[in-house]
């Protein structure tokens, strides 16, 4: 027999054994012997299956058939998608110590207080009815219980409140949950303990469930098939066979997967089980297959037992959601009974632990602490060691919840079958989906974005689904559901904008998400993301292609006493414990922090983040903030060090342009060193030919003289002569090389004086009169009668002036032969033109004529008539005094050589000049050059002499 | 195996579960069937349901 107090006894020895389990597990991971493993992981994933699954599926599929399989079905095919999404979310909570489901999106979008403090709002006001169903279940199974062996359905009707089972209930579990979950301060410490008990819980419902199904199908019916015919035979029941039957139709199933997919990622207890509690990521694979493998287990026998509970109590004096109850106590299975029961037990407690545990750890972060900070009265941030207080505001947290869940089980219990409670929290943390998706695939979702999506999608929710429960349990105005809030149709909970025909969760869910993914996508593209949002968002999105925590982007600069980070740490973890942390930190890293004083950004970000596992992402961010020195960069320093950035790197552009510039005209110097050791080397050759050619004549006639003695001496006149023109020619040669080498180095000396260009010229013709009498040529003088004198060297434009008359001279006309000799004063120039009749020149050999050693004509065949080397001297003479040398022709027409001088001298060479020219002995020894300059023979003997040219 | 072809082939279950959960497929079983005295949709929903797990078990323990 069962007794009262027989049943409490049992129930507080079965929550004795969790608590050894949970001790034992704790343990155990204190040893580093973690009892963690892939089939315990799987197992506390299965905290998802509550009383609603224990006690509410039958219910459900008593009035929809397969209507309750949905919710079990979306976590199956979301569970085949963990792979990438439960792994993306659980490695970027390990790198970044997250710790509960607000905590991760506030964290996302820039450790956004608000953004956390919404979320916590969310899934509070979202999950109190999903605690409400679980003391409903326990307190009717409890109530049930208390009669047995009679079959009595609970009162319904106002009970006292000190009367009701549901207060001494949620007052249980929720000490329960504060043993169990709130013991660590730490909250990313994983609570190994807790889990084992978890797991075991859900090992306990399944074999209670399994059993009572076994029980009703093989004891109290022949197996499935005796039990479906016999359903069969009743048309109410045999409508329950085809999804047609049961309403709510094809889009209301999808719905339901839709929404049970999310839940499963996004619940808070599932989160907190998922990914703040996994040990190891590699748990993840075995879990995928293993958690929906349990799914499928525990529903294998909803349906018989509904069906059973349906034609066993055929007058609905029972509620179909106590079937699993109530068919073993109807048939007198004592043990049986009180094993469902411990099931039933199982399932709320493990969810009510691991829900409250969630939640509270998200109340006190991301609600209650960032307020108490900076509610500077409080002198909060002042006080030494706040763990104490942590630790108070989270078991408060806890039986503030529970006792919310109360709450909403008073006002609504009996209103509703326990699944439809359920699916009102379902459609609460779905609306996260948008946030946390969005957050970690798109870089592009903003704080503001989040945040207008998460509350306009809670507001709807908050519409279509909360106002019903509450109008209909008497505490709003039923006018709210019929005709509409303040008489508006279209406001209609559950037809809202008109759209009808929805049953009420899918209808919620719809226009729920649409504003919710509308108001996120619009707000992050209508915004912009602020410097610490965007670094997270890419720590977020790209989590996978980092290495570990240390390459994080640091955004953050500035210093911080490392004196000052132990206190921070110390109020929050407790001094001990912020000891050993900085010590494990030094030990990795072979600090010592004696010499340490500063610390640097790793050192806050690792600070942080053991804070953020305590208070939450965003509280740590300001506290962090109240002891480092400097703020994160605004965005104007980091568009300041990109600017600085992008001037580096163009001064480096810049650099290698102006390398590149150097390397072009280093290549062009090398080119024109070749050119002229070319040049040189051709120089060289001509030297030497041209040298040859009377040097060989001078020795054969030479020859000639010495073997034959007796020549008549006319031949020998005849052979001397040619011997000394052939010497004369020679020391001309060799002069010349000398003058233009001196001259193309630098290294002539020039005598500067005033000299009027029309003497000079006089001069010239002078000393060239005896060549025009000889080769009768007629010479034709255009001077005008003065010119302003001209600062020059006389000697050398004389010498210019003799190079030129002698080469006309030598090419013009030979029967008529003409020179005209023209003198002009332009603008800043005065020119001299020497024309000829000769042959003239061709335009290519006017190029040619000024380089050494080039005469026009053959010099292999022909005989030289000349060095070569006269005009470029004399070109060179013209262009040191600023003037210009050139040549117009037309071939047949005869030539013309014009030079010009400036009337005003070039700056820079007068001084230079000047002063070379007052050195007397140089004079003298170019003056002796100076008279064997001139390309023909004839003109060498009019030497010129110094004193002349005074 | 390659890690990347194991989440492919999982997305590639995933939407094969999506297609035999849902209608249109779902409502050729939703019929007054009975197969060894249970029902055809159950029979249906069930066997699926296992060999989906069955498939995704054999992608990721292979």
């Amino acid at each position: 027999m069962l007794q009262g107090w027989i049943i409490f006894l049992i129930s507080l020895a079965y929550i004795g054994l969790l608590f050894a389990i949970a001790y034992y597990g704790d343990k155990r991971a204190d040893a580093k012997r973690s009892l963690s493993s892939p089939y315990i992981y799987a197992l506390s994933l299965a905290v998802y299956c509550t009383d609603w699954t224990f006690y509410g599926s039958v219910g459900r599929a008593a009035s929809t058939g397969l209507g309750f399989l949905p919710i079990y079905l979306g976590p199956t095919l979301m569970a085949a998608l963990w792979w990438f999404v439960l792994r993306k979310i659980i490695r970027i909570s390990k790198a970044n110590r997250i710790v509960s489901i607000a905590d991760f999106i506030a964290s996302r979008y820039g450790k956004s207080t608000t953004l956390g403090g919404l979320v916590t709002v969310i899934a509070v006001i979202g999950i109190i009815p999903y605690i409400s169903l679980q003391l409903e279940g326990v307190s009717t199974s409890f109530t049930l219980l208390w009669r047995y062996p009679e079959l009595v359905p609970p009162q319904s009707g106002v009970i006292g409140v000190l009367s009701d089972t549901g207060l001494y209930v949620a007052l249980l579990l929720a000490t329960f949950a504060i043993l169990f979950g709130v013991r660590h301060l730490d909250a990313a410490e994983h609570h190994e303990g807790m889990v084992a008990a978890v797991a075991f819980e859900s090992v306990i419902k399944l074999l209670a469930f399994v059993a009572a199904g076994l029980f009703v199908t093989f004891g109290l019916f022949d197996g499935f098939g005796d039990l479906f015919t016999q359903a069969a035979a009743n048309p109410d029941l045999k409508a329950l066979f085809t999804l047609e039957g049961t309403g709510g139709g094809y889009g209301g199933w999808f719905g339901l997967i839709f929404l049970s997919m999310l839940a499963i990622m996004f619940l808070p207890r599932q989160f907190q089980v998922a990914v703040v509690e996994n040990v190891n990521e590699q748990h993840l694979p075995k879990a995928i297959w293993l958690f929906p493998l349990y799914l499928l287990a525990i529903n294998i026998f909803v349906l018989p037992i509904t069906f059973a509970g349906l034609l066993l109590f055929p007058h609905s004096t029972v509620d179909p959601d106590t079937f699993v109850l109530t068919l073993p106590m109807a048939y007198g299975q004592d043990i049986l009974t009180m094993f469902v029961f411990l099931g039933g037990l199982s399932a709320a407690t493990g969810m009510v632990i691991v829900e409250t545990v969630a939640l509270s750890t998200m109340v006190s972060n991301d609600l209650v602490i960032p307020v108490l900070l900076r509610w500077e009265g409080l002198r909060l941030a002042e006080r030494q060691d706040l763990s104490g207080l942590l630790l108070i505001i989270r078991r408060s947290a806890i039986v503030v919840i529970v006792l919310l869940g109360y709450l909403y089980f008073r006002l609504t219990s009996d209103l509703y079958p326990l699944v439809s409670i359920g699916l009102v929290s379902f459609a609460a943390v779905a609306q996260f989906a948008p946030a946390i998706l969005g957050g970690i695939y798109w870089k592009g979702g903003t704080r503001s974005g989040a945040l207008t999506g998460l509350s306009a999608g809670f507001l709807v929710w908050a519409h279509t689904l909360l106002l019903p429960s509450l109008a209909e349990s008497g505490w709003l105005p039923l006018s709210i559901m019929e005709p509409g809030p303040f008489g508006l149709s279209w406001l209609k909970p559950y037809e809202l904008f008109g759209l009808s025909g929805w049953s009420p969760i899918p209808h919620a869910l719809f226009w729920s998400l649409l504003v919710n993914v509308l108001g996120y996508i619009g707000g992050s593209l209508l915004g912009r993301q602020s410097v610490l949002e965007h670094s997270q968002a890419s720590l977020f999105v790209d989590v996978f292609k980092r290495s570990g925590e240390g390459s994080q982007i640091n955004l953050w600069r500035g210093s911080a006493s490392v004196t000052d980070l132990r206190m921070l740490l110390g109020r929050f973890l407790g001094p001990g414990r912020a000891d050993d942390l900085l010590s494990e930190y030094a030990r990795q890293r072979s600090l010592n922090w004696t010499e340490v004083t500063n610390a640097n950004a790793e050192l806050v970000n690792y600070a942080e983040k053991l804070l953020a596992g305590s208070i939450g992402a965003a509280s740590a961010r300001v506290m962090m903030a109240s002891v480092v020195k400097e703020e994160l960069l605004n965005m104007g320093e980091v568009m300041g060090m990109l600017d600085e950035t992008i001037a580096y790197s163009r001064q480096l552009e810049q650099k290698s342009q102006e390398l590149e510039a150097a390397t072009a005209e280093l290549r062009a110097a090398n080119e024109r060193l070749q050119e002229l050791d070319r040049l040189k080397d051709d120089f060289i050759s001509t030297v030497s030919h041209e040298l040859r050619t009377p040097l060989t004549s001078i020795r054969a006639f030479s020859e000639i003289l010495f073997d034959n003695p007796d020549l008549d001496a006319n031949r020998r006149s005849q052979f001397l002569s040619i011997i000394l023109k052939e010497n004369e020619r020679l020391t001309r040669l060799i002069n010349q090389v000398l003058d233009l080498s001196k001259i193309e180095s630098g290294n002539a000396e020039w005598y500067v004086s005033e000299i009027d260009l029309i003497e000079v010229i006089n001069e010239s013709l002078q000393t060239t009169s005896q060549l025009f009498t000889e080769n009768e040529i007629d010479l034709q003088l255009d001077l005008p009668d003065s010119v302003p004198p001209l600062v020059a060297d006389r000697d050398r434009i004389k010498q210019v002036l003799l190079n030129l008359l002698s080469n006309a001279i030598k090419f013009c006309d030979h029967s008529a032969g003409w020179v005209g000799v023209r003198l002009q004063v332009k603008e800043e120039v005065i020119q001299v033109d020497v024309s000829d009749n000769g042959p003239g020149i061709s335009e290519a050999n006017q190029r040619i004529i000024f380089d050494k050693f080039r005469q026009v004509g053959d010099t292999m065949t022909e005989k030289p008539q000349g060095t070569g080397l006269g005009l470029p001297i004399s070109r060179h003479i013209i262009a040191h005094f600023g003037g210009e040398l050139w040549v117009t022709s037309t071939l047949g027409r005869g030539a013309t050589f014009s030079f010009t001088l400036p009337l005003e001298p070039p700056l820079g060479w007068q001084n230079g000049a000047a002063e070379i020219g007052q050195s007397d002995t140089n004079i003298v020894v170019r003056s002796e050059l100076l008279g064997q300059e001139f390309g023909d023979q004839r003109v060498a003997s009019h030497r010129t002499q110094t004193g002349e040219q005074n | 195996m390659p890690e990347p072809i194991k989440g492919q082939r999982l997305v590639a279950l995933f939407l094969l579960g999506c297609v035999l959960f849902n209608y249109p497929l779902l409502s050729l079983f939703s019929q007054n069937g009975i197969l060894g005295g249970i029902p055809l949709l159950y029979i249906y929903i069930f066997i699926t349901w296992l060999a989906l797990i069955g498939l995704m078990a054999l992608v990721i323990e292979r």
